[in-house]
């Protein structure tokens, strides 16, 4: 598939809104999903549907093997070396909810530490908060640099022997920076450190090699990968899914449940509790077949065109401040307008047909630290172009004339 | 809905030079509102007299547009007035955001009146009903004694 003609292969990118053509650059928040991943769910609905893994009827059979097929195509396309490595939550959170609460529970006591960066969405932190509540655990932040990176001396200068775990995002939904997560891993590899990364926004973007990156666990936030809501994957090398605790305890996840005891299955059973998402799950394996088969070194690559050409053309708009600059870059953008809150910028973008996300983003670790409230934050996908970005910039200044800047 | 009439002349007269910002001399009672979708903050800071009447009131806080003017009327038009007069402004405009109510109150002048309602316009942006009705809810609780 040509990336030039992605647009027409998402029904919503068609609609349009107050009879304006809609601009969509608020995919770091979600992104939207092409015709192929909701037909998928609407045939499994249609034709396939039934709960999987328990009974032994036809269309158990067939949706057990679809939603497990997902699974297997998961587990290529991260290359991760085992399908046990693969667990199915509902989304990244609970991903790294899950990590935060079953090594927490065997791993982490009073006084150890726990590394994250400035940068972290509440999602990466807000866990292991919980894990620094219950247990007495200290959370150590990794700076970031007027550039809106974490560099590796950062992470570098706060190791000590009583770091128990590093979490980093992949990369920054606010600053865009890519972080270096391979040398993080080497890093805390010689120090024996497992490695969690956040990778919301790092997935739908970037090419994906769990084995070479290195990490003990990848977090992915499905809905963000042109995918369904309600899904997630957590990566978790072998070695931690052999020996971690289960997370939540229900239906599906036992081996044997007496009065006395439970025993419970191997990995990823173990961490699967209750019916899951079966439709969306299913559903997502178009969303890595769409990605494959456009690939996403094209997808990358265009991406940077459109970021870079966005990050231009609002730079030439005096009233404009880009939030960070890092070098290696994703296709986010957050900028402010001196004089207009962003919340104001988003309501006028939007009755442009522009849709933009305002706030902290969920980040107000690091809005604290540069000591803005809020930003807005454009953030381009796959399916944005050049005309969108000039969309963009014309609403802006349309912002502008509004409040006579 | 006009993008217009969400941000009328008044609106943005007042979220661009708030009234009553700083914390008024004497303030006895006060408290704070936070928007945690989006990280506003308003503080009330209120002198409030024996029989609970407003004799001065200001604000401070940060936000959008919205949040700055709304701030800026409300203390513009509640300061000096008795208790009950005070907990019916607040009513009323909370009805007219929540409910599409009119102003009923006689004791506001055309003009405040008007004010008040350049307000209303943000019925139509669910997602910044918020943003206007933050410091009013905040206003009832310093008026209460609530923190």
């Amino acid at each position: 598939m040509n990336i030039n003609n992605v647009k027409s292969e998402f029904p919503i990118l068609q609609e349009k809104l107050k009879g304006k053509p809609l601009i969509y650059l608020d995919s770091a928040n979600s992104a939207q999903k092409p015709k192929s991943v909701i037909d998928r769910i609407s045939k499994f609905y249609k034709k396939e549907f039934s709960n999987i893994g328990r009974s032994v009827h036809k269309l158990a059979v067939t949706a057990t093997n679809r939603f497990e097929e997902t699974r297997d195509l998961v587990k290529k396309y991260l290359n991760a070396k085992s399908r046990e490595e693969i667990i199915f939550t509902k989304n990244a959170t609970e991903a790294i909810n899950l990590v935060a609460s079953s090594y927490g529970e065997k791993f982490i006591q009073r006084g150890d530490e726990i590394l994250l960066t400035e940068l972290e969405h509440h999602a990466n932190y807000v866990p292991w908060h919980f894990l620094r509540e219950k247990k007495g655990a200290i959370i150590k932040f990794a700076k970031c640099n007027d550039k809106g990176e974490v560099e590796i001396d950062e992470i570098k200068k706060l190791i000590t022997s009583k770091t128990k775990i590093i979490a980093v995002t992949h990369l920054s939904n606010v600053t865009g920076a890519i972080l270096p997560i391979k040398k993080i891993v080497d890093l805390a590899k010689s120090k024996k450190i497992p490695v969690v990364v956040d990778g919301c926004q790092g997935a739908p973007h970037l090419p994906l090699d769990v084995q070479e990156l290195g990490c003990d666990f990848y977090a992915i936030s499905c809905h963000k990968m042109y995918g369904p809501t309600g899904v997630g994957i957590l990566y978790a090398k072998k070695k931690w899914t052999d020996i971690l605790p289960p997370y939540q305890g229900g239906g599906g996840m036992i081996e044997e449940v007496k009065k006395e005891s439970i025993t419970f299955p191997k990995s990823p059973t173990k961490f699967e509790a209750g019916t899951l998402q079966t439709a969306e799950v299913v559903g997502f394996s178009e969303s890595i077949k769409f990605i494959e088969n456009i690939g996403i070194k094209n997808i990358m690559e265009h991406e940077k065109k459109i970021t870079e050409y966005g990050i231009e053309k609002l730079k030439r708009n005096n009233s404009v401040k880009i939030i960070g600059e890092p070098k290696d870059r994703g296709s986010i953008i957050s900028f402010t307008i001196k004089g207009i809150h962003p919340h104001d910028i988003a309501t006028i973008l939007d009755d442009d047909g522009v849709a933009i996300r305002a706030g902290h983003h969920c980040c107000q670790i690091f809005h604290e630290k540069i000591g803005v409230a809020a930003t807005a934050r454009a953030s381009i996908g796959i399916y944005n172009d050049k005309d969108d970005i000039d969309m963009l910039c014309k609403a802006i200044d349309n912002c502008k004339k509004i409040f006579k800047i | 809905m006009e993008l217009k009439e969400l941000y009328q002349e008044i609106i943005l007269d007042h979220g661009k030079n708030p009234r009553n910002k700083g914390r008024c001399n004497e303030f006895n009672s006060d408290a704070e509102g936070y928007n945690p979708l989006c990280g506003d903050k308003v503080h009330i800071y209120l002198k409030v007299g024996k029989n609970k009447e407003v004799q001065d009131s200001s604000f401070e806080g940060e936000g959008c547009a919205i949040s700055l003017a709304s701030a800026s009327i409300l203390t513009e038009i509640i300061k000096g007035r008795d208790y009950n007069v005070a907990k019916k402004i607040i009513e009323d405009f909370l009805n007219m955001i929540k409910n599409e109510a009119k102003i009923t109150i006689n004791s506001l002048s055309d003009e405040q009146k008007t004010t008040l309602m350049s307000l209303s316009g943000v019925k139509q942006f669910p997602m910044r009903v918020k943003c206007a009705t933050m410091a009013w809810h905040t206003f009832d609780s310093a008026l209460e004694g609530k923190k």
